[in-house]
């Protein structure tokens, strides 16, 4: 009993993390079919701003959960000026750019931090539960998680920000010429985008540490979470994760870590043969 | 003086004319062309943590023999190569060494993967290769010289030792999937039999794998007495931190054979760490003249905030001095010459204590040690001198088989 519990908490936690780091790239490209290469590397500033801030003498949740977005959504802002905005439309001219850009930031980071893997012990200690035991703090990130997408599903639902969002992404056209300003659209979604990818760096950074080649170890997971999903923002990035996790977490559980890798890869492929359009081009075709 | 080569001659001139007068002859001759020494260890990617201490290492000992007047009155130019922790690169950097460069010697490889790229390679080329990191046994190759321990030196006698430690009887290994934790499990597998245990469950992960979320339910679920960690690599530290997180640090205890390797102690905080067994050839804590002298000595040229010095870092050290000794007793820098100066069972006493190349197979007998780690530093519980790699000798003759080329994979029953 205790051990399908502890079984189902880590399903829920697996399922979780997917979602956390995939988030941030399914509102870029969901939103503005901008394919962010950079994304992996939005999850490592996310980590390295908690950290520095962190020991500069933050506080730990401040650092966290203001620190961090706070500074990836600054440098998401420069990168939309300099380099997106110039992109609009043209998705492989963006994923060279933005491929560029994560292999600047690689550098830039190496250079300043040394290639080493940093890292804070992850706080709150554990749960016991029967004869076995949680980290607390893998459960609030799943917690944080949760909100996440509750917030981003009130935002683009019940708010008059988010109807002008899905206006402008809908039709980009009509938008203007209702007096939306679909630049200013597009700016603050980059943004957004880059600032729950750097709030979901932060929040993993004590669990896995931080070096700067980390982006590597998620991107290929976010983006095929993503891709998956299919392009209803929330809804894919959700139905994605729940099951690419589980697959991964049953196979790691009755075979090996390894075949729980091949698992999910393998999943993801054969779900794009038969639904080419993810799973949101043919079911929850009407949600977020 | 006779092999000096015909380039040699010309570029030192009239020098040639004072050849075999002594004195005068040193001090021409350290204006002679540099002898060509190349390092090739990877300074940055995913296993940078086990390189940059054995670079500085390398550099340092090379400076130590410049500054001493050079091998042969010939002053060592070295070059390092950074393969970024990329097998192609090694293959292409072992390449240029050879070739390019010219090296008289090359001191590199990390992972077993990387040495089994360059190995071929140097080999064709006939380029004297002195392998520095621990690792699994069983390379037999004249053209090689391993210096790291490998498990017969540290396996047999840590297993039984943590097992009695801990109290344990049955060890759950988490190891990287490649040939150093595949091979490396069966020795704990076979160790731990023949102590009245056994290894309870063993998985393996890629070296890139962080999440170790489902293997710690499943360890929960296993209640093994003991862990033993052969996980390698900056992405698998993430384990230690997972574990604490977890709430397993206190009721599990764990020994490894990798832990620490990379600096470990330094990149984890005392939380995750402490209690921790592990066993290596060498550790910075060990209290010898030899070892404290070299420490000074490597804190005044790479600073306080250098890394920690490892066994792998000691025994790039070890080699530098061994080859120079032998291309010492040689007279030359030649190949095979330099080879049997090396097999006439030549030694140095350094700061991992003493240090003897076995001339059957090529590799070191050397002092081995248990330790536990706290707060960020070693505490040596239980030291083992002169070890022989029983396990490589066990299958490589190289006296009677002096064209052997292959790493053995050792027949391990348990």
């Amino acid at each position: 009993m205790d051990y399908a519990l502890i079984v189902l908490l880590q399903l829920v936690v697996t399922i979780a993390n997917l979602a956390l780091i995939s988030a941030g790239l399914a509102v870029i490209f969901g939103m503005m079919r901008i394919i962010n290469m950079a994304h992996g590397e939005f999850l490592m500033l996310g980590g390295y701003a908690a950290l520095v801030s962190h020991q500069a003498g933050l506080n730990l949740w401040l650092a966290i959960f203001v620190a961090a977005p706070v500074t990836v959504g600054l440098i998401g802002a420069v990168l939309e000026r300099l380099v997106i905005r110039r992109l609009y439309g043209r998705m492989i001219d963006t994923m060279l750019a933005t491929w560029g850009v994560s292999l600047a930031l690689v550098g830039v980071v190496t250079v300043i931090f040394g290639n080493r893997v940093s890292g804070i012990s992850p706080p709150l200690g554990s749960v016991p539960i029967g004869g076995y035991a949680i980290g607390l703090y893998e459960l609030l990130t799943t917690g944080v998680t949760a909100l996440l997408f509750l917030g981003g599903w009130y935002v683009l639902r019940r708010t008059a920000v988010g109807l002008i969002a899905r206006g402008a992404m809908q039709n980009r056209d009509m938008a203007a010429e209702l007096g939306v300003d679909p630049a200013k659209v597009y700016a603050t979604t980059f943004v957004t985008g880059a600032a729950i990818s750097g709030l979901a760096g932060a929040l993993i950074a004590p669990i896995t540490g931080v070096a700067p080649s980390i982006g590597a170890v998620y991107i290929a997971k976010a983006f095929i979470t993503v891709i998956s999903g299919g392009t209803a923002i929330l809804t894919g990035a959700l139905s994605a994760s729940a099951l690419l996790g589980s697959v991964n977490t049953a196979f790691s559980f009755v075979m090996t870590p390894v075949l729980g890798e091949v698992a999910l890869l393998a999943a993801a492929v054969l779900l794009l043969r038969v639904l080419p359009q993810g799973i949101t081009g043919r079911f929850f075709r009407r949600s977020l | 003086m006779t092999h000096l080569s015909r380039r040699t001659l010309l570029k030192t001139g009239a020098a040639g004319a004072a050849l075999g007068f002594g004195p005068a002859y040193l001090r021409l001759a350290s204006a002679a062309e540099p002898i060509q020494v190349a390092g090739i260890h990877d300074a940055s990617g995913g296993i940078d943590i086990y390189g940059r201490p054995m670079i500085n290492s390398l550099t340092l000992a090379v400076e130590e023999i410049n500054a001493a007047g050079g091998v042969l009155g010939r002053p060592i130019a070295l070059k390092n190569y950074d393969p970024q922790s990329n097998m192609q690169l090694y293959t292409q950097y072992a390449t240029e060494a050879a070739t390019k460069q010219k090296a008289s010697v090359v001191f590199g490889g990390i992972i077993s993967a990387s040495r089994e790229a360059m190995r071929p390679t140097l080999r064709r080329f006939r380029t004297p290769y002195f392998y520095n990191m621990l690792y699994e046994g069983g390379v037999c190759d004249r053209n090689v010289f391993c210096m790291g321990s490998t498990p017969a030196q540290t396996l047999q006698k840590f297993t039984p030792f943590v097992m009695k430690r801990f109290n344990a009887k049955t060890i759950y290994v988490l190891a990287a999937d490649y040939n150093y934790g595949q091979i490396t499990t069966k020795w704990i597998r076979k160790f731990a039999s023949e102590n009245g245990g056994e290894v309870a469950q063993a998985d393996f992960f890629p070296l890139d794998v962080n999440d170790f979320g489902p293997t710690i339910r499943k360890i929960q679920a296993a209640k093994p007495d003991m862990i033993m960690s052969v996980l390698v690599g900056a992405a698998h530290n993430s384990f230690y931190r997972q574990w604490v997180a977890a709430g397993m640090k206190d009721k599990i205890p764990m020994a490894s054979t990798t832990f620490g390797i990379g600096n470990e102690q330094v990149l984890t905080s005392p939380d995750e760490h402490n209690g921790i067994v592990v066993s290596y050839a060498y550790f910075d804590g060990l209290k010898t003249p030899e070892n404290e002298a070299f420490l000074k000595k490597y804190t005044a040229r790479f600073g306080e905030k250098a890394d920690a010095v490892t066994e792998a870092s000691a025994m790039t050290y070890h080699a530098v001095n061994l080859w120079a000794a032998a291309a010492a007793e040689a007279g030359s820098v030649d190949r095979d010459k330099v080879i049997l100066a090396l097999e006439s069972g030549l030694s140095f006493t350094g700061p991992a204590g003493k240090t003897t190349i076995d001339p059957r197979t090529h590799h070191d007998t050397l002092d081995t040690y248990i330790a536990e780690v706290r707060d960020r530093a070693y505490h040596v519980l239980e030291s083992f001198p002169q070890q022989p790699p029983a396990d490589t000798a066990a299958v490589c003759d190289l006296a009677a088989n002096p064209t052997e080329t292959k790493q053995f994979v050792i027949d391990v029953k348990s």
